[in-house]
């Protein structure tokens, strides 16, 4: 692996000062599990990595008021081990929980895997489908932001130098509000999303849904939140009808490419069938809320 | 750039190294301290062959920083036997001939382990998928799994249940 | 001596602990890359990113200039080698195509070649130096594809390869290495005959054998030229002679030490770093360790080669074959050298027929050279063969079983490729499968079972082995192939069963080039046999010496004693009344009786008991997603005798496993020009732990008379059956056929689409 300085800043302000004062490219490391294999692959080549596990508060996750308070390092494990959590957002441990094998797990976090910027990440559609917002600290303070708005194509982030971010503020469920996550994959696991979906919806007393979020992973350079695929579910039961018009808003949603993980005809018709399948799972979680 | 000094805890020894920042944590304890047990399978974290338990976590050692491990405790391949008898995990791998080559070995038995810390009582299916980041392409998993099912079946009648 | 009576025996089939598990289940075991020297260099290997280019110039004075830089080799550190068929590894090979392999020489012939290497004090800084070795490549057309490089206008990767086996010879050089064909009967006559014939083409994509350890070794050249190899291979003497050829240097000044092996299925019976980190340590003066990367692995070794298979079948209504015809188009990589010679003639030797004509192509393309892979070709072939049976089996109305048993060979069967079988015992796995309850259970919707056959020949050739007796009474045998997967336990229990001795008074080592015979590589599932039928006959020599003893010590004559239990005792009442004498008691006393009690064997073994196996896999489709979940898989083989039955197992597991990832997964994706795009395991998928059900592996034991207690080769036909055991379940789920490999989901849901078009579309 080539040659690099290593920081451990134990306090926000000064991963700041490092992470802003560095001459060349620094990388925030978290779990490092995707890091590290850009590192050696050469795809990166960052002068100075800024370890952000020593500051207090980047590990662990907390309820505060209508919030889950979530630490931009808390591994994987962490998340599928908080029964709160799980419960309330059994989407959102689903997708966290299908990043890599369980040895990922043990190192991989939310805010690696939104920083990352990969279109086909899974922890991140559900995040988004909660309508999380993002704690974000850099020279200029603190600022908030929602997740959707962090990762701007592959690749890339809307953070500025020495910003890094530092905790996931996700929003408690709301009476009958529940989610799922779905994402295909040709094997069983150790697999990167083909496709992935996330759906957050809520019912009112007779299963008709009154507000939802369906967002897609790998079809498009960013995931994609689909307001058509919403709009099929607000105001309806999950019939047929309601599925079949979810599924075709979902394919339209896709501007997939073709590669070596699928072909756009593929991911466009599965993006369908897991819009589907996420929302029967969601709606199902959502009436016994 | 100076080599960074690293005090930690390795197979319950208090272990001291010197590294340089890139250097993994598989680099660190295959190169510096000749535990050679751990295996380098493809360093992407995708074949489990460097799995070690970081504070109670398994994760790649390929895919964590040597420099990454001061203050923590780690366990290898080289201190799950228990003293000079080897732990229920390592004894029904070979009793069940799970391994063939044996190079995805060690980091199956540390896997298999971290498991059956955690639960007594695994699935065959939730046993199936914790290993689903050990890769191994000798005994298409088979005997792997009997000998882990076998094994929480030996710590279960250890723990009286 | 026979031992073929399996109620007598007491170790042989019975599953004791292999005597090297406890130090691979410790991680103490030493593999290719765990092995260091004091002074020891790092080397790194710099490798063509074009598919095909030749080299115009390489400047490597900045890598030079590098601080911690010691060495630079190109092709021109090594000797140009002529152009010489080598029979050292497994398969057809040339030693000047090898060593242009290990370093390309004029062109890079695909992405991935090694063009350099730099030998420097860390892997890191021999790492940036690669980088600094400035290579000017003038960039060619390339061909991937086979039946492209078949094509009459494609680029030529050989200016001087014109196809053998063609009459007239061509004049114009092409990328087809050569033509074969085998016949047998009257083709036309035979589809004549049939009343029903199915014709079919099937593709299959190279895969890599996918070892977890990458390559690795160590090597240290003296001054005085006399080097040491440590390195995992499948032979060690395969190691050597390469190595001893392309430097250019005597057998006796390299000892070649066998680490153990991290898996190589055939992908290690051949070497790509050896020479080169000899080279750089002859250059340097120091130790030097050459290691893979995953990577490097992917791009610049193996795989197995894929394909193009061409089927016509003609039959009788009643289902009886009346003609067979075959056409297979293999791809060799960038050297020629594919299995399409097995290939052809494993596809048909599973069945009695009249009428067959068989023609194979050798043809190389841009790719990286293939090395063999379990049952090297087979797979291929009968992926085609048994995937158009099935075909005809359903058009006919017949019992997939049924159909195979009534066309199936028997002894005295004329195999298409000339040598008449004997001790067949594919009817015996065919009744088995049959009467086996997985082929009874019943299936769900969605869910299908496809039945599937394979033949390997199985290999005998040279083997070496040694037994001695320590001066307490235990044991220690040396043999002289690398143990891939608990070779050094069957080892260990055919000499104890000889000896009469517990198990584990025997201890095998795998010995280096220079302590023990000659012996060829491990592959061709032939350790067991003819390492076996070595070890054998080595402990009953020793047991020959042991009764002489015994008699010297009794003073009678040695054919008055017997060898029992691992006691001499006095052959009868005319011999003498003697208290028998345990192989300790002689042991103790072998200094007064004539010294160490000892004896080698080398031997060139026949006889190697063909192979059959029959498979049944059950699966279900998902028809929304395409994804096909395997739900069981029941493998039967005759295994002759099981020496160690879960050994035997492990094999069979194994290479359904590996059969089910080529059928449903694996491939090797290429860019536009000519790029590996998936050189990692995250994207070239192998089969993972919740991918696979339990594989229920049916031992059938139908004794090999030729190997002393029965053995054959049990480790390559359970790889042959799998990617048209699954083809078969999927069609049975679907109603539709894949025929081309891998049968990913996105390919399953096309077919599924063909088959009932979604109404989301249609709107």
């Amino acid at each position: 692996m080539p040659r690099v300085n290593y920081e451990a800043p134990t306090s926000v302000d000064d991963a700041v000062k490092v992470l802003a004062g560095a001459g060349g490219l620094a990388k925030v490391l978290s779990g490092g599990t995707d890091l590290l294999v850009q590192l050696r692959s050469g795809r990166l080549k960052p002068e100075t990595i800024v370890d952000i596990k020593r500051i207090p508060g980047m590990i662990g996750i907390r309820e505060e008021g209508d919030f889950f308070l979530i630490g931009a390092a808390t591994p994987g494990v962490m998340l599928s081990s908080h029964a709160a959590l799980e419960h309330a957002w059994p989407g959102i441990v689903e997708g966290a929980d299908l990043i890599g094998s369980t040895q990922v797990q043990g190192r991989c976090s939310l805010a690696g895997n939104l920083c990352n910027a990969s279109p086909a990440a899974d922890s991140v559609p559900a995040v988004i489908a909660a309508r999380t917002t993002v704690v974000i600290v850099g020279p200029n303070g603190k600022r908030e932001a929602p997740a959707e708005s962090i990762c701007t194509g592959p690749g890339r982030t809307s953070l500025a130098k020495g910003e890094f971010i530092v905790e996931f503020k996700i929003p408690k469920p709301k009476p009958h509000q529940c989610d799922s996550y779905l994402r295909f994959i040709p094997r069983t696991e150790m697999d990167i999303a083909v496709v992935g979906c996330g759906t957050n919806v809520t019912l009112d007393a007779n299963g008709v849904c009154t507000d939802a979020r369906v967002v897609l992973g790998a079809v498009a350079p960013t995931t994609v939140i689909v307001e058509d695929a919403a709009k099929a579910l607000i105001g309806h039961k999950l019939d047929e009808a309601t599925l079949a018009a979810l599924d075709k808003a979902a394919q339209a949603a896709c501007k997939p490419i073709s590669d070596k993980r699928g072909t756009i005809e593929y991911r466009t018709k599965v993006a369908g069938v897991l819009a589907r399948r996420t929302a029967a799972i969601a709606f199902e979680r959502a009436a016994q809320r | 750039m100076s080599k960074h000094h690293v005090t930690t805890t390795i197979n319950g020894e208090p272990m001291e190294y010197l590294c340089e920042a890139q250097q993994t944590m598989l680099d660190v304890l295959r190169d510096e301290l000749g535990l050679t047990g751990s295996k380098e399978g493809c360093s992407s974290g995708d074949c489990g062959a460097c799995t070690i338990i970081c504070d109670g976590n398994i994760v790649c050692s390929c895919l964590m920083l040597g420099v990454e491990a001061e203050g923590r405790e780690i366990t290898t391949i080289e201190g799950i036997a228990r003293g000079d008898e080897l732990h229920p995990v390592q004894q029904k791998f070979l009793e069940h001939a799970a391994l063939q080559c044996g190079f995805c070995t060690p980091g199956l038995i540390v896997a298999a382990k971290a498991l059956l810390d955690t639960t007594l009582n695994p699935t065959e299916e939730e046993a199936r998928y914790w290993l689903a980041g050990n890769l191994c392409r000798c005994t298409g998993y088979d005997k792997i799994l009997r000998a882990v099912m076998d094994a929480a079946s030996v710590l279960r009648a250890e723990a009286g249940r | 001596m026979s031992y073929l009576d399996k109620a007598a025996l007491k170790v042989v089939g019975t599953r004791p602990i292999r005597p090297d598990g406890v130090d691979k289940v410790i991680g103490r075991a030493s593999f290719g890359a765990d092995y260091t020297m004091p002074g020891m260099l790092w080397a790194k290997v710099k490798r063509s990113p074009h598919a095909h280019a030749r080299i115009l110039k390489i400047d490597t004075s900045k890598a030079e200039k590098l601080k911690g830089v010691l060495a630079v080799v190109t092709a021109a550190d090594f000797p140009n080698i002529a152009n010489e068929e080598a029979f050292v590894g497994e398969g057809p090979m040339n030693f000047r195509d090898l060593s242009r392999n290990c370093m390309a020489r004029d062109k890079a012939l695909y992405d991935g070649h090694a063009v350099a290497a730099v030998a420097a004090t860390t892997a890191a800084i021999a790492e940036e130096a690669c980088e600094l070795i400035d290579v000017q490549y003038e960039v060619l057309p390339h061909v991937i594809d086979v039946e492209e490089a078949m094509a009459p206008d494609a680029p030529v990767l050989h200016d001087d390869m014109f196809t053998a086996g063609v009459e007239p010879k061509p004049t114009k050089a092409s990328n087809v290495a050569k033509k074969i064909t085998f016949t047998k009967g009257d083709i036309a006559k035979g589809f004549a005959e049939a009343e029903v014939v199915i014709e079919r083409k099937y593709s299959t994509k190279p895969v890599h054998q996918a070892y977890i350890e990458p390559h690795a070794c160590v090597v240290a050249v003296a001054p005085d030229g006399q080097t040491t190899i440590w390195s995992s291979s499948q032979g060690q003497f395969m190691v050597r002679a390469y190595c001893a050829k392309l430097l250019g240097v005597d057998m006796a000044d390299i000892r070649a030490v066998p680490a153990e092996i991290g898996g190589g299925f055939g992908g290690k019976t051949l070497v790509y770093l050896e020479p080169v980190a000899m080279a750089l340590s002859k250059k340097t003066g120091r130790p030097v360790k050459l290691v893979m990367s995953r990577e490097e692995v992917f791009r610049g070794t193996g795989p197995a080669a894929g394909g193009t298979i061409e089927v016509k079948i003609g039959a009788k209504r009643s289902g009886r074959i009346t003609a067979a015809e075959l056409v297979l188009k293999y791809q060799a990589g960038a050297f020629a050298g594919s299995p399409v010679g097995p290939g052809c003639m494993c596809a048909f030797a599973m069945y009695d027929l009249d009428h067959v004509h068989i023609t194979g192509y050798d043809v190389v393309s841009n790719r990286p050279k293939v090395a063999a892979y379990r049952a090297p070709g087979a797979p291929n072939s009968s992926f085609g063969v048994e995937s158009c049976l099935d075909e005809l089996a359903r058009e006919l109305g017949i019992d997939p079983l049924a159909l195979r048993e009534m066309n199936a060979a028997r002894d005295g069967t004329k195999t298409p490729y000339g040598p008449t079988l004997t001790n067949v015992g594919y009817l015996q796995t065919i009744e088995a499968a049959k009467n086996h309850p997985n082929f009874k259970i019943p299936l769900g919707p969605n869910q299908g079972r496809g039945i599937a056959s394979g033949f390997w020949f199985n290999i005998g050739g040279e083997s070496s082995a040694s037994v001695h007796v320590n001066e307490d009474g235990t044991v220690a045998v040396v043999e002289g192939n690398p143990d891939i997967g608990g070779s050094r336990a069957s080892m260990a229990m055919m000499a104890a069963e000889v000896l009469g001795i517990p198990y584990e008074k025997v201890r095998p080592v795998v010995g280096d080039t220079a302590s023990i015979g000659f012996t060829f590589l491990t592959g061709g599932s032939r350790v067991t046999f003819a390492t076996g039928m070595a070890v054998t006959q080595a402990a009953e020599k020793v047991v020959e010496q042991l009764k002489s003893r015994a008699a010297a010590i009794w003073d009678i004559s040695p054919e008055a004693v017997e060898w029992k239990d691992g006691k001499a005792f006095p052959a009868g009442a005319n011999a003498g009344s003697f208290e028998p004498l345990s192989l300790a008691d002689i042991a103790v006393k072998s200094g007064r009786t004539g010294g160490p009690i000892t004896a080698e064997v080398s031997i060139n073994a026949q006889g190697a008991g063909p192979g059959f196996a029959t498979h049944i896999c059950d699966v279900e489709v998902d028809r929304e997603t395409g994804f096909v979940k395997i739900l069981r898989y029941t493998a039967v083989q005759d295994v002759g005798r099981a020496i160690h039955p879960s050994y035997v197992e492990g094999q069979i597991q194994g290479g359904v496993t590996q059969g089910v990832g080529w059928a449903l997964n694996e491939e090797y994706i290429y860019d536009k020009d000519g790029r590996l795009e998936n050189a990692g395991f995250l994207d070239y998928r192998i089969p993972v732990a919740s991918d696979m059900p339990m594989i229920d592996a049916v031992m059938v034991e139908v004794p090999n008379p030729r190997h002393p207690f029965g053995a054959r080769g049990v480790g390559e036909v359970p790889i042959v059956p799998p990617m048209a055991a699954v083809a078969n379940a999927i069609a049975d789920a679907i109603g539709a056929r894949m025929r081309d490999l891998p049968m990913s989901p996105p390919k399953v849901r096309a077919v599924l689409d063909e088959l009932d078009p979604p109404r989301m579309a249609a709107e």
